[in-house]
């Protein structure tokens, strides 16, 4: 055991502290602490993507981050993206494609898919797929996630216009 | 597996990172991006009781571009350097070789300066640092060094870095605009270390003979390294189908890769070869299939 660490960080817009050893991973403190199981751990090494979280905009390994470097930082994960009675518009074209079936990989894949195209709402299929190349799926076979997220797209166009206006 | 129990320091300038890491000896780490080295404390190969955070230090996360070469502060990230505009132009040999590298999210915390200090002999940055003559600036508590890359990569994994010293940035030698390059890899899935990799650059003069070949390879030996004895056939040549069958074929004899669980080195050998070739098929604007 080493000391424990308090640590301020905003998760899904809300502010909160945590209390962590220096080796908790953002991803651990985000389940165990917070309780937000949303995050999921596969590999726990870099590989699977299953943990990805977004920090200040970008999409990162929430398992390659210590709890203790997210000091002062926003982060996003799952439960950000919408709830229950109001799905944002990744998760419906989710639903509306079937690009999940054991839903292990798909927390990681809707905040990769939501970094990126709130950077890059017009992302083509190639750059799609490179993206989620980084994001290990065993169930789907990838093409209905790579046509889920591309149609998702114009929701995050959209949302670029009105931000200009 | 979760990590290992570790203190955490995060200093504030870089003179207190490096009285942090003569502090403990050999038994601190540098965190820049944690995208290696968090992997090698999950599988135990690395096991220091401190981490020395970096990720805050001002002043290191700049790329400029000036009369004495391109400099790479050494927490610029993958990401900063796809998305500077400048580098297509300023060095596309370099912008190539780092959109290989790692996959989107990795690209997001991983830095320079962690690659060339981790220095996996397949990593693309220290490839292209051997292959370009990169120098490197090292600061530590006994003051400040250059090193050249070829020198501070001493083996797989392994540089020159005392336990107290931080890798503060890279200098690139400019870049001639007319130069022939290319970039040319092989890994079995996008964004995953190649199997082996080949980085390939020469100047032209007025007779269209070749001059200057700069011939680095990856992931074929226990460190990223030039071939000499590939430079040394196109050197004066035009470089036509014939003389790039003629290199991949002393490419192939001059590298003595390990078996390994992803390639066998006879394998490794051939994939050289191959890659040498497209990368002088490329850089010579000419088509092999074609010319043989
Ligand atoms: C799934 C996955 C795929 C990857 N694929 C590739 C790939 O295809 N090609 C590739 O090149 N890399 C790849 N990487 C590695 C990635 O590029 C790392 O970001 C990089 O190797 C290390 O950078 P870092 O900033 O994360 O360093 P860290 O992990 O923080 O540190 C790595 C090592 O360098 C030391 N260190 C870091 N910075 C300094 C410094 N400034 N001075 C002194 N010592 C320092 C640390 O003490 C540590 O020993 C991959 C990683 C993952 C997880
Ligand atoms: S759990 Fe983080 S990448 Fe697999
Ligand atoms: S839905 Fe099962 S792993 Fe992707």
């Amino acid at each position: 055991m080493t000391p424990v660490r308090s640590v301020r960080l905003t998760v899904n817009g809300t502010q909160t502290t945590v209390t962590v050893e220096p080796r908790t991973t953002l991803a651990d403190a985000l389940r165990n602490e917070l309780r937000l199981t949303g995050t999921h751990l596969g590999c726990e090494h870099g590989v699977c993507g299953a943990c990805t979280v977004i920090v200040d905009g970008a999409a990162v390994r929430g398992c390659l981050m210590l709890a203790v470097q997210a000091e002062g930082r926003e982060i996003t994960t799952v439960e950000g993206l919408g709830s229950a009675a109001h799905l944002g518009a990744l998760q419906l074209a989710f639903r509306k494609h079937h690009a999940l079936q054991c839903g292990f990989c798909t927390a990681g894949i809707l905040t990769t898919a939501h970094a990126l195209l709130t950077d890059e709402p017009h992302a083509d299929e190639d750059r799609i797929r490179e993206v989620i190349s980084g994001n290990l799926c065993r169930c789907t076979g990838y093409l209905p996630i790579i046509a889920a997220i591309m149609e998702a797209r114009i929701a995050y166009s959209d949302l670029q216009c009105e931000a200009a206006q | 597996m979760k990590l290992p129990p570790l203190d955490y320091i995060c200093p504030a300038t870089l003179t207190e990172a490096i009285a942090a890491l003569a502090a403990h000896g050999g038994n601190a780490k540098v965190i820049a991006g944690g995208q290696s080295l968090i992997p090698m404390l999950a599988f135990r190969l690395a096991a220091p009781s401190v981490l020395v955070d970096i990720g805050r230090l001002p002043d290191l996360k700049s790329i400029s571009i000036s009369a004495e070469g391109i400099d790479i502060g050494a927490l610029v990230t993958w990401r900063d350097i796809e998305r500077d505009a400048r580098l297509a132009q300023a060095h596309p040999l370099l912008a190539a070789a780092v959109a290989h590298v790692a996959h989107y999210q990795v690209r997001n915390r991983g830095t320079v300066g962690g690659s060339l200090a981790h220095a996996d002999p397949a990593a693309e940055m220290p490839g292209i640092a051997v292959t370009c003559d990169a120098m490197l600036t090292i600061v530590g508590s006994n003051g400040t060094r250059i090193v050249r890359a070829d020198e501070f990569i001493t083996g797989g994994l392994s540089t020159v870095l005392e336990a107290d010293e931080i890798l503060i940035s890279i200098r690139l030698p400019l870049w001639k605009k007319a130069r022939r390059w290319a970039f040319e890899e092989f890994a079995r899935r996008r964004g995953d270390f190649a199997l082996a990799g080949v980085a390939a650059f020469y100047d032209t003069d007025a007779q269209g003979l070749a001059y200057n070949a700069h011939i680095g390879v990856i992931g074929v030996a226990d460190r990223p390294m030039r071939l000499p004895g590939v430079e040394a056939i196109l050197d004066g040549r035009r470089i036509d189908a014939a003389v790039i069958l003629q290199a991949a074929a002393v490419a192939r004899d001059a590298i003595d890769p390990a078996d390994d669980i992803h390639a066998e080195a006879a394998y490794r050998c051939d994939l050289l070869g191959v890659l040498l070739e497209r990368a002088l098929a490329r850089a010579a604007d000419i088509s092999l299939s074609e010319a043989a």
